[in-house]
Order: C-alpha cells, then sequence, then structure tokens
C-alpha cells in the first residue's frame, strides 16, 4: 500500500462529560473513496471538524499526508479539501470571484489562479455561471459551488459533508459521478446516510455510531455480511448492536 | 494573504450600498458644516483682525468638521463593523476562513485592515474639505495633519473594539448594538468627573482626541489608541481560538 494522505489517530471529542468522538483511528489512502456512515448525531460531523481544524481535538491527532495538522496547521489544511454540510459561500460575491479568493487563500500559485478556477469550474459544472452572484444560484448550483472551493486548489485530500443533501435526483447523480471522478486522483471522505450512496461512489466503507467506530472494511465486504438483506439490514444491525451491548 | 483578506473585506463593504450610504451622509453633513463655519468665519473675520492672537481660518473651520467626523465614525463603524464576523458565523461561512491555510492572527488583522481602509476613506473626506480652503487662504498644515492623524488613530481604535464584538455572537445586530455601547461609553466615560487627575480622563477616547483637536501629537495619545486598538485584536484572536477548542 501506497503512504496513507490522510491518518487520523485515537481522536477524541468530549463537551463537557458528554463524549462525541471516542477514540477513532483510520487511515485514507490515494485514490480511494472512503464512505462515512451513521445515524444522526454519531459524531461524523465532529470527526470531519477535527479533521479539517475547525475544531481542536480533546486528543489523538491527525496527520495529512505525513504533515501533523496541530503542529503545522498551515501546511497541512493547503492539502485539505473540505465541504462543511451547509456550504459557506459568501453571498454578495460572484462565483468567479469567490473560486479566485479561495485558490487565493489555498496558496495557489498567481500564474495558476486562472486555469485552477477553470478546471474546477469545469468538473463541477459551473462554466455557465461564473458571472452570477452566488446569492443568486439555485441550491443544486451552491452545493457544486461548495464542491468546485473544496476542489480548486487540487488537494490530496477531499472532505465532503453529505453533499447531496436537498438535491433533486438528478443533480444527485451528477453530484455522484464527479465525487467517482474525484476519487482518481484525490482520497475523499464522503460523508452520508443515503445507504445507496455508499454504494454507487465508495471503495471503503467506515461506519459511525454514538461515537465510535463500529465497522471498517471495504465495500464488498459490507455487502458480504448483508448477504440477501442489503445494505440497509446490515448497517441497521451494526448500529442497534451496538446500543444493545450499551 | 492577509492582504487578499484584507481585499475582500474591502470589496463586500463596496458592493453594499450601506458603506455608499455612510460616505453619502458623512458627505452631506461635512458640507453643510463646512459652508456654515466658513460663513461664520467670514462675518468676523474684519473683527478678529482687533484680536492679539486671532484665531485662523483652519481653527474655525477644518477643526469642526473633524469633530463632526469622528462623531460619524462613532455611528457608523458598529454598522460596518458588525458582520465582520457574527455575520460570517451566522452564515456558516467561517468555516471557510478556518479550513484555509491560515492563521487565526491573518484572519483577524485582514479583517480588521479591511475595515481600516474603509474609514480611512471616510477620514479623507474632511481632510480634503480642509485643504479646499488653502485655495483662498494660509492654512496651518500641522493642525490638519494633527486633525487627520488623530480621526485615523480613533478608526483603529473602533474598528478592533467593534470586530471583537462581532466576534463574541452570531448575531450582527446585538454586535453592533454592544459596539456603540460600549464607543459611547467611552467617549463620556469622563464627563461627570471633576477631577482633573481622575484615570476616567485616560480611558476617555474623546480626552485623548481632544490633544490632536488643538494640534497637540502626544506620544502618550498615540500610544492610547495603538495600545486599545492591538489589545481588541489580541482579544479578538483569543474569542476565535476559543471557539475552535470549545466547539
Amino acid at each position: 500500500m501506497s503512504n496513507p494522505t490522510l491518518t487520523a489517530h485515537n481522536l477524541v471529542r468530549r463537551y463537557g462529560p458528554h463524549t462525541a468522538v471516542d477514540h477513532v483511528s483510520f487511515e485514507l489512502h490515494r485514490g480511494e473513496v472512503l464512505g462515512f456512515l451513521g445515524p444522526n448525531g454519531a459524531g461524523k460531523s465532529t470527526t470531519m471538524q477535527m479533521l479539517t481544524g475547525n475544531l481542536a481535538p480533546s486528543g489523538g491527532s491527525v496527520r495529512i499526508c505525513g504533515v501533523d495538522l496541530r503542529e503545522h496547521p498551515r501546511e497541512a489544511k493547503a492539502k485539505l479539501g473540505y465541504l462543511p454540510e451547509t456550504p459557506p459561500l459568501y453571498r454578495d460575491l460572484t462565483v468567479d470571484e469567490f473560486l479566485i479568493l479561495a485558490a487565493k487563500l489555498h496558496r495557489v500559485g498567481k500564474g495558476e489562479i486562472a486555469a485552477a478556477v477553470a478546471h474546477a469550474k469545469e468538473r463541477c459544472g459551473l462554466k455557465k455561471v461564473g458571472k452570477k452572484l452566488i446569492g443568486a444560484l439555485s441550491k443544486g448550483y451552491r452545493q457544486r459551488l461548495g464542491i468546485a472551493q473544496a476542489i480548486v486548489h487540487n488537494p490530496a485530500v477531499v472532505i465532503l459533508d453529505e453533499p447531496t443533501v436537498g438535491l433533486d435526483p438528478l443533480q444527485i447523480r451528477e453530484i455522484r459521478s464527479l465525487i467517482r471522478e474525484l476519487g482518481g486522483e484525490h482520497s475523499v471522505i464522503l460523508s452520508t446516510h443515503i445507504l445507496p450512496e455508499v454504494e454507487s461512489a465508495c471503495d471503503r466503507v467506515q461506519i459511525m455510531n454514538e461515537g465510535k467506530l463500529v465497522f471498517q472494511d471495504t465495500l464488498a465486504s459490507l455487502k458480504e455480511q448483508a448477504g440477501s438483506g442489503g445494505l440497509e439490514d446490515v448497517f441497521v444491525k451494526l448500529v442497534l448492536n451496538e446500543e444493545a451491548a450499551a | 494573504m492577509m492582504l487578499t483578506l484584507a481585499a475582500k473585506e474591502l470589496k463586500s463593504l463596496f458592493g453594499s450600498p450601506l458603506a455608499w450610504s455612510v460616505l453619502a451622509v458623512l458627505q452631506a453633513l461635512l458640507a453643510y458644516v463646512f459652508l456654515g463655519q466658513l460663513d461664520a468665519y467670514l462675518s468676523l473675520q474684519p473683527r478678529l483682525t482687533a484680536l492679539a492672537n486671532p484665531p485662523g481660518v483652519t481653527e474655525m473651520v477644518a477643526v469642526p468638521l473633524f469633530g463632526i467626523a469622528a462623531l460619524v465614525l462613532l455611528m457608523a463603524t458598529p454598522l460596518l463593523s458588525m458582520r465582520l464576523i457574527a455575520g460570517e458565523r451566522r452564515d456558516r461561512t467561517l468555516t471557510f476562513l478556518f479550513s484555509a491555510p491560515l492563521s487565526l492572527t491573518e484572519i483577524v488583522l485582514g479583517k480588521f485592515l479591511g475595515l481600516l481602509a474603509f474609514l480611512a476613506a471616510v477620514a479623507a473626506l474632511p481632510a480634503l474639505m480642509a485643504l479646499s480652503l488653502y485655495a483662498g487662504g494660509a492654512l496651518d498644515f500641522g493642525l490638519v495633519l494633527a486633525n487627520l492623524l488623530g480621526l485615523l488613530l480613533l478608526a483603529a481604535a473602533f474598528a478592533a473594539l467593534g470586530l471583537f464584538f462581532s466576534s463574541l455572537t452570531a448575531s450582527p445586530t446585538l454586535a453592533g448594538i454592544s459596539s456603540l455601547g460600549a464607543f459611547l461609553g467611552l467617549w463620556v466615560v469622563n464627563m461627570a468627573v471633576t477631577d482633573p487627575n481622575s484615570t476616567l480622563h485616560t480611558l476617555s477616547l474623546l480626552k485623548h482626541l481632544e490633544s490632536f483637536n488643538r494640534g497637540l501629537v502626544d506620544s502618550a495619545d498615540i500610544a492610547y489608541f495603538l495600545v486599545f486598538a492591538a489589545l481588541f485584536l489580541a482579544f479578538t484572536v483569543r474569542r476565535l481560538d476559543n471557539q475552535r477548542l470549545g466547539g
């Protein structure tokens, strides 16, 4: 196996007495799409916020391409692209202005900004709306722009938190094929609670429940465990087992 | 990086009608005061020449202009600073900055410099009007410069305090009204004090600005404004860091 692009080691996050994320460790490799599943409130978003430096972990460490996020946040963050649950878009900028800003802030070289923005727009199907104000975009376009800002600096690791929420079936299909495409060059973490999405886009799956990882393996092995019952059954089983054991 | 962010903030300001309204309102007020004072000066001029040490046109016309500009800054800065961080928190765009390879200091300074650049444009209006007097007579440039410096330092202090209040909440309105209250409080904090040696005079923004209005550039006053601004910028960085730690 190649060197991992992202390593999370024993990540812990406590809110007072409540432990939202409990000793979570995993690795991500180049060209891999990791599906990150779990019921609402399982700690997926908290984990992603810690992976991207938006939230300081109570314990554990994150390394991006071997660079420690806490010790060298700049170098590590330059290799990261993140789309949070709510796409962080400035409504008073145009699509082009916003992507140029994103490229500049992520330290894309001066001469390469135009090419990087054009490439991101093409991949996310934003060519026609470059001059439009973000405030005037439809939800689907905003979601695409959210992905575009996460990949404009060609990061090694792309983290997408529920990228298809609120989209129509056609848009969902487009975003999924985009994610599969991204998996070719980047490593992708895709958080979702839509099982077919995992089936269509991911190589590996990890399931989180109540702050702990309860499953971590390839999609093929998850399907094997599911047998004829389908992914939904095995997901419910894994999550409920955990609850029964607790 | 800092400058990229400052340029973005400035662009957003000029992209909103608010910034232009502030400039327009200020200009209208300044013009009114300017013409009024000039009129008063011209009608008094014959009698002034009889005095041993008569006040000049700079003192009588330019200085009141800067006084009005300072008051407008006091009212307008909260409106401009309130959304800087609170607005981003409300719109959930702060993640964009936190995920980018930027330090918190860079984020805070970028926003501060963007706002300060706009406030410098505000301060340039009375300075330019004062300079127009030069066309018709002698001008005390030292006094104008002292006033301009005072106004810029006041702008820096307001911007830093406004930014700090903006970092405390997710509601821009709340940040705005708290900033306004704090500015006004600092403006008048020495009002009821009769003892000239009271520490409340040291705290008062107005008191420090007065020396600049008289043409007195005192390093203690400069230090007051600079320390004031630096302190609240540091508080803002701390506050954002705590948010990352506390969630």
